[in-house]
């Protein structure tokens, strides 16, 4: 659509119009609202009653207003430095965390067409990789700059995780650009729409079964959260690597992790189950891609109850079992989704 | 002044100015900043290879050099944790000037290939191989350089020996990491503890105690 006359600006314009829109309100409303589900959620898993107690006069929301109250907690609370040669760093570093994690959702298709994404690039996963690899940046340069001994062991650990998970998440999604046929997650999504036999739709679920428990389960590790949350481990490191930060700086950090957990949803139901699409459903006359809107953000929201339950089910591994996990049973798990994948695909004809 | 200039000197700038960073006195002095230092530089160059439409390559680059490389760096020194006065004063040694001199080469011989491609395109072909990358030229443009698509063609077509010998390279440098970090392996069967000074993480007394004068919040 032409809203200005110059075609650059008219796309600059467009291009933050979708990043508004996806992006601020979407996915940071989401993380906002994240924060009262993780702990009515945890309630519901340990029959608790959970938050309830912010209020406005008598109106409680089921605790919902908890979402106003905590911000307006951690901006007057003291933001606290510790004694440390890197100050500046440790002011830093919850950004470094916080921007790459947003600039991700750019190649995200969140609905049908060339315009429901906010960039358009042939490189689509390789950007995710690329960036999710760089908000580890955000937590060591923390952890470092607290110039705490705690905070350290847990900047060390993840910089460890982060690492020995790239690789199997990196394996275990290149099965399905072998299916597809491509890196741009739109076109993945387009050729996911498809029906094959007995009239199922081509979803990754379906195509890619292990690569789909593979990504989860490395995803989960790589946002560092239970059972792989080593880097904080409270029984032993206190805190880890934000052991020393207090108000919006610890805000930011745990803001990431939620916006980590959509991001995990969003990448998931894209490539394994069929972002947009909905089985039996095509055309796209307003309404239809609405609906498909919809049925991507229904989509993300199950992927995200998925992490809230894992989360709250299992217990922390020990940090020797996660590495042990990641090397010896993710990764080579990942590679003979490889070569089997390979192996098929050699020999149907596409 | 076009789009791609302007991005072009801001990002070609960022690159000699986060590099300068690395070996000033001040930041130099603490490995982490240099290595931080380096992963902007890797990041701009990143930039550079996207603004030359070689999106493959910058994509790589932020994945292997800034993603993983860097982050074992910064991981290893964490993991030393060494203090401004363990650190040893710059010494100029044979080695340290056996690779001043290469690097002096490999300098001259890039503004050599620079001035000859200036001279015209004609003068010095630097594309061998662009009439083997699907029959295109270069002067109708064609469309996928750069993309994934087309570089992995060439790697498995074109290039498919080099590709290969490369990643048997790759291979041998692993197996001999390993090989090599085995061989130190014995320390931990010996009977006799290693030596005391590799628990860099044990108590530091002055660190210590000026954090515990400050108390927690």
């Amino acid at each position: 659509m032409q809203l200005l006359a110059n075609p650059v600006l008219n796309q600059i314009v467009w291009t933050l119009i979708k990043f508004a829109g996806f992006v601020l309100v979407f996915v940071l409303g989401l993380a906002t609202v994240l924060t009262w589900t993780e702990r009515k959620f945890s309630a519901l898993m340990q029959n608790r009653l959970g938050p309830n107690r912010a209020n406005f006069g008598k109106i409680r929301a089921g605790g919902l207003l908890h979402m106003l109250a905590d911000p307006i907690k951690m901006l007057t609370k003291e933001a606290f430095t510790p004694d440390t040669p890197n100050p500046w760093m440790f002011t830093l570093a919850p950004l470094v965390a916080f921007v790459p994690a947003l600039v991700i959702f750019a190649v995200i298709p969140f609905g049908p067409g060339e315009n429901m994404m906010i960039a358009t690039t042939d490189l689509g996963i390789l950007f995710i990789f690329a960036l999710s690899s760089l908000n580890v940046y955000g937590t060591v340069m923390g952890s470092w700059a607290s110039n705490n001994k705690w905070s350290l062991m847990g900047g060390l650990r993840i910089s460890a995780q982060m690492i020995s998970y790239e690789v199997a998440v990196g394996l275990s999604l290149c099965g399905v650009f072998m299916i597809y046929n491509s890196t741009d997650l739109q076109s993945i999504v387009v050729e996911q729409g498809r029906q094959t036999f007995l009239g199922l739709p081509a979803w990754g679920i379906l195509t890619q079964p292990l690569a789909f428990i593979l990504y989860l389960t490395c995803a989960i590790a790589e946002n560092k959260r239970a059972p792989f949350d080593t880097a904080e481990a409270e029984s032993e490191l206190t805190a880890g690597y934000w052991t020393e930060y207090s108000a919006m700086g610890w805000a930011v950090l745990a803001l990431v992790e939620f916006v980590e957990i959509i991001l995990i949803g969003c990448v998931g139901a894209t490539l394994f189950l069929g972002g947009w699409n909905i089985p039996g459903v095509h055309g796209d006359t307003p309404g239809l891609v609405m609906l498909q809107i919809g049925a991507f953000v229904v989509k993300v929201i199950f992927l995200i109850l998925v992490q809230m339950t894992i989360r709250w089910t299992l217990p922390r591994f020990r940090y020797d079992q996660v590495m042990r996990l990641g090397w010896r049973i993710m990764l080579p798990a990942a590679l003979l989704n490889l070569l089997v994948t390979g192996v098929v695909l050699a020999f149907i004809d596409r | 002044m076009s789009m791609e200039l302007i991005l072009f000197y801001v990002l070609g700038g960022g690159a000699l100015a986060f590099a300068a960073a690395m070996l000033l006195p001040n930041v130099g002095r603490n490995p982490i900043h240099s290595a931080l230092s380096l992963v902007g530089t890797l990041f701009c160059l990143a930039g550079l290879y996207a603004l030359l439409s070689a999106h493959l390559l910058s994509a790589l680059q932020i994945i292997v050099y800034a993603g993983a490389v860097m982050v074992l760096f910064t991981f290893v020194i964490m993991l030393l944790n060494l203090q401004p006065d363990e650190i040893q004063p710059v010494r100029l040694t044979t080695l340290k000037v056996a690779a001043g001199i290469i690097g002096l080469f490999v300098f001259g011989k890039l503004i050599t290939a620079i001035t000859l491609a200036a001279g015209g395109a004609q003068s010095v072909d630097l594309t061998p191989h662009s009439a083997a990358i699907g029959g295109a030229t270069w002067e109708g443009g064609f469309n996928g350089y750069g993309t994934i698509r087309e570089v992995g063609r060439m790697l498995y077509t074109t290039f498919l020996v080099p590709f290969e010998l490369v990643s048997v390279l790759l291979l041998v440098a692993a197996v001999g990491a390993v090989v090599l970090a085995k061989r130190s392996l014995h320390y931990i069967d010996a009977p006799t503890p290693p030596p005391a000074k590799l628990n860099r993480l044990a108590n530091k007394p002055e660190a210590a105690a000026t954090h515990d004068d400050h108390g927690h919040h």
